[in-house]
């Protein structure tokens, strides 16, 4: 099958691929550019582990042609923050025991942190509501609400602080 | 000593051991997308290995012509069972004694039997290719339901025909598996017979699916130079998948190393041998070169192991005034196509035995008749003890009935009944010895905490409301109280193909004072990688931060039987702290001669060794370390490590109690869970933290069984529920919060006193979910309804009952 050149910004980077156009995003994300922080869970959209962030919306990735990417700006698990320095939502993770197996975590903090984004200050039901796209098997998501508000309210102490 | 001392407290604090709520340090990993899965591993050259399966639930294969498929570009094999049948592979032996198809051998008995394996350069190339193989079947009867199957003159497995004994002794029909009877069926009997109350049931405990969020698969790499296989994959029990491979291979073990890498949640799911573990190895094999097989969602669902599918009949006796005198217990057990049931050898349904619960019952029987059906193989213990969930269903539903035969509050029954604090250890009418346990204790702190009495008045207030109309909601009341039966066990009793059931623990401590210590388990997201080095902190003294834990590499780890039916900190907890005191006892030597003092004039504390009634006279464990590879001392061969393979005297017993309050609006059968409450006793806890984390988990899963999940079939066998649309996984949008709380007795025969406890919330989840349900229904007659109590059913249920009437 004929392949394409496809050009995305992912995580600050250029970066170039040559897909069949038949190829899902999330394929050439794990395969191609081995960032194998998103994960496939079931391939219909319905468990988030495969969740990105593209040009500003949380995206199931497995359910996305990488041609459809052309353009894009992609962040991944991988870009939100380094060992050294980890993004809040990692650390908060860390500390309220929001993650067990870890196969949700990457695409369960990529979405969490689209949904601060949107609303920087949610109640417990706006997480619960905004979260709902992601599936987690272990948790049973109480440590994962508690985890993203613990952000939240961090993340507002801290620009307040800057103000 | 001077101020700058850290007093005792600072340095138990500095361990992180036991009972410390010790941050994961798995996380880094996890949080950064950093986990290593099956599916992250790449290996130069890799293949991708996808199967060709049947979209008939029982078929004749007449022909497969895989012509067009070899000729794909990119298309390296496409195997059949003709390929596999030279090297005996085309069947396999199962964990419970029959055996199964890997490729489609003549015929196909379940809808997504694998019939041809496939091999091509990549995923895409390998999923074109499986459309092309042409396979000519002709459509046979088909069996789903377990008693028509045994009345049928439709023979399910042709290889069997003739075959009256089977692996659990004679089979009864060509459909028929086993009967396995544990207890006094004649004495049961007649204690029911002359009983003044009876109560009896019929319930299906439906068929579900472990359904982890990553699916299973494996990568086999076959080094024809040097003879080596590597296996990765998601194995629960990675040592007895080397041991099963050397002996279904011809490799020898040596040469053989299975690694499982980091496994997104398992849930009984990766305990089994499948079909594309075998076909990866063989392609590998054949071709020389890496293959990778990794199913998605719907092979997952549809093909490896479901589990439950119990249709339970029980009888129940009590005196008047609610003693219960006798249990009676029959299964019919649907394990499919192939009896795949990951159970120990000895125990064809598990711990279905546990069955009398938490009660002093004086007489039991149990009967389980084991059935082919057309239906996926499996039959695994999820989230739970080897049919322990199944137990306590039955078991927790028979006393809420027995209550409505008594017309008695189902919580006083249950207090009336409980094996009494002085009992234990219990011998069990059906052979079981509870280790320990507080019944009472737990069962009243549970009642309290939820105001039981102010519940069941509000409960009486609302159903007078809506007698009246001014409501349409009812409120239910779900109780359970659970005792678990874990830690799979004693090598006499328990055996997988063979294998005692013991477990491992080797320690190695560093020159500088830090320690690697390896297992014979698996985590699958429990966090070993924590826990066990909580457990060693405590026993040898060095900082749990300076411990590393590593399990799953077959080539570095000891031997053991991994992780499944919270065996991991009864058995392989265990043997941690085994040989940790094995390190103390060599510490102890090594201190006393730096002390220059007898051995047995030095004592532990904490993180060192003292001089007794002169504590200012220590060596740290560092220093012990240090001079375990430094110093030449008499008697004492240099350097410090120790090994551990222990096999418990008996499984533990991790009971609990649990509340949950529901509302349910009867006219659209939506449920609110209003508040569920939880107290876990598991002995002696390692990570409060961790524990909680495995209550919340469990209970969700347990809700979803509970409250929808199901793996449903049609007529035709067709799986009606093959993909996350139907198949029901709770969102944090339908989840409540929980509130934990817990009492502890430790196990009196563990090291440390530890229980397990990653099953329990699940085991007594399930049927405190159900109870809820069907008691808001109660004081409108109903005795029983199965699960799952998904909107739709609750609904009917309330139709049924005349609740729609105007």
């Amino acid at each position: 099958m004929t392949k394409q050149i496809v050009e995305m910004m992912v995580n600050g980077e250029t970066r170039e691929v040559m897909v069949e156009p038949r190829e899902l995003l999330i394929y050439v994300l794990r395969e191609q550019l081995r960032l194998t922080g998103p994960h496939v869970g079931c391939e219909t959209s319905h468990c988030g582990a495969c969740t990105v962030e593209i040009n500003g919306k949380s995206v199931k990735s497995c359910t996305m042609f990488a041609v459809q990417a052309q353009g894009a700006e992609i962040t991944t698990i991988e870009g939100l923050g380094s060992p050294d320095g980890l993004h809040v939502l990692q650390e908060s993770f860390k500390e309220h025991h929001g993650l067990q197996c870890g196969y949700c975590t990457p695409g369960m903090i990529t979405r969490a942190h689209r949904l601060l984004q949107e609303n920087p200050n949610p109640t417990e039901e706006e997480v619960r509501f905004g979260m709902a796209g992601n599936i987690c098997r272990c948790t049973g998501y109480q440590n994962i609400v508690k985890s993203i508000l613990a952000a939240a309210a961090e993340i507002n102490s801290a620009s307040e602080a800057a103000q | 000593m001077n101020d700058l001392t850290p007093d005792r407290d600072e340095r138990v604090a500095n361990l992180k051991g036991l009972g410390c709520s010790r941050k994961r340090v798995e996380d880094a990993r996890f949080t950064q997308g950093k986990g290593n899965y099956i599916d992250d591993i790449s290996l130069p050259g890799m293949l991708h290995g996808d199967f060709v399966r049947s979209p008939y639930a029982h078929a004749r294969v007449k022909s497969i012509n895989t012509d067009a498929a070899m000729a794909l570009d990119g298309v390296v094999a496409v195997l059949t069972a003709k390929d596999l049948e030279p090297l005996s592979l085309h069947w396999m032996p199962t964990l419970a004694g029959d055996k199964q198809m890997v490729l489609a051998d003549g015929k196909v008995l379940f809808q997504g039997q694998e019939v041809a394996f496939v091999v091509a350069r990549d995923r895409y190339i390998a999923a074109d290719a499986v459309e092309l193989v042409e396979v000519e079947y002709e459509e046979l009867p088909v069996l789903v339901d377990p008693f028509e199957a045994l009345k049928s003159d439709v023979v399910l497995r042709e290889d069997l025909d003739g075959q009256t004994e089977g692996a659990h002794g004679p089979r009864k029909h060509h459909n028929h598996i086993f009967t396995w009877e544990v207890g006094d069926e004649a004495g049961t009997n007649a204690v029911i017979g002359d009983a003044d109350v009876v109560a009896e049931e019929t319930m299906y405990y439906h068929r579900t699916h472990p359904c982890p969020l990553e699916p299973c698969g494996c990568l086999a790499s076959m080094d024809k130079v040097n003879g080596k296989l590597t296996l990765y994959g998601t194995f629960q029990a990675p040592h007895v998948v080397r041991t099963v491979a050397s002996l279904l291979s011809g490799i020898e073990e040596h040469n053989i190393r299975v690694v499982s890498p980091d496994i997104g949640g398992g849930f009984g799911n990766k305990v089994g041998v499948y079909p594309g573990y075998v076909c990866s190895i063989v392609a590998s094999i054949v071709t020389g070169v890496p293959v990778k097989w990794v199913e998605d969602r719907m092979e997952n669902l549809m093909t490896t192991a479901f589990a439950r599918d119990y249709w339970m009949k029980g009888r129940i006796s009590a005196t008047r005034d609610g003693k219960i005198t006798g249990l009676h217990c029959h299964v019919t057990a649907d394990h499919g196509a192939f009896d795949a049931c990951a159970d120990p050898t000895k125990f064809p349904a598990g711990f279905m035995n546990i069955c009398t619960g938490s009660y002093d019952i004086p007489i039991a029987y149990l009967g389980v008749d084991g059935v082919y059906t057309n239906k996926a193989p499996g039959g695994v213990s999820y989230r739970c003890s080897f049919r322990v969930t199944e137990a306590v269903y039955f078991i927790e539903r028979m006393i809420e009935v027995l209550a409505i035969e008594l017309n008695m509050d189902a919580a006083e029954l249950r207090r009336i009944n409980f094996i009494g604090k002085e009992q234990f250890p219990y011998q069990s009418a059906l052979g079981w010895e509870y280790d320990s346990g507080d019944y009472h204790t737990a069962w009243d702190k549970a009642l309290a905490a939820v105001d039981y009495d102010g519940l069941r008045k509000e409960q009486a207030e609302r159903v007078e409301a809506f007698k009246r109309g001014e409501t349409r909601t009812l409120m239910g009341i779900g109780l359970s109280f659970f005792t678990e039966i874990v830690g799979a066990g004693p090598v006499k009793n328990c055996d997988i193909l063979g294998m005692g059931m013991f477990d491992s623990c080797e320690i190695r401590i560093h020159p500088t004072g830090s320690a690697i210590a390896r297992l014979g388990t698996i985590s699958q997201g429990q966090g070993h990688a924590t826990t066990f080095a909580q457990i060693l902190a405590s026993e040898i003294g060095i900082p749990a931060d300076s411990i590393t834990i590593e399990e799953g590499d077959t080539d570095t780890a000891p031997y053991g039987l991994g992780t499944y039916g919270s065996r991991s900190t009864p058995v392989a907890g265990a043997a941690t702290a085994m040989a940790g005191r094995k390190i103390r006892a060599k510490a102890q030597m090594i201190a006393a001669y730096l002390l220059e003092v007898h051995d047995d004039d030095v004592e532990f504390d904490v993180d060192r060794f003292v001089v007794k009634g002169a504590p200012e006279r220590f060596k740290t464990m560092s220093e012990i370390a240090y001079a375990a590879y430094n110093q030449a001392i008499p008697g004492v061969e240099p350097g410090l490590e120790a090994v551990s393979y222990y096999d418990p005297p008996n499984m533990t017993y991790p009971f609990g109690a649990y509340v949950c309050v529901m509302d349910i609006d009867v006219d659209t059968g939506v449920t609110d869970i209003r508040r569920f409450y939880a107290l876990d006793d598991c002995g002696t806890r390692i990570n409060p933290m961790v524990i909680e984390g495995q209550i919340h988990g469990g209970l969700t899963e347990a809700l979803a069984v509970a409250m929808g999940q199901e793996i449903a079939y049609d007529d035709m066998g067709n799986v009606k529920t093959g993909t996350l649309m139907d198949f029901f996984l709770p969102t944090a949008w339908e989840v409540p919060n929980y509130e934990t709380d817990h009492t502890v007795t430790p196990s009196p025969h563990h090291p440390i006193g530890a229980k397990g406890v990653g099953e329990s919330p699940h085991v007594g989840g399930v049927p405190c979910f159900s109870n809820a349900v069907q008691d808001a229904f109660r004081p409108f007659g109903l005795r029983h309804t199965n699960m799952p109590h998904d909107h739709w059913r609750i609904w009917k249920t309330a139709n049924g009952l005349g609740l729609h009437d105007t």
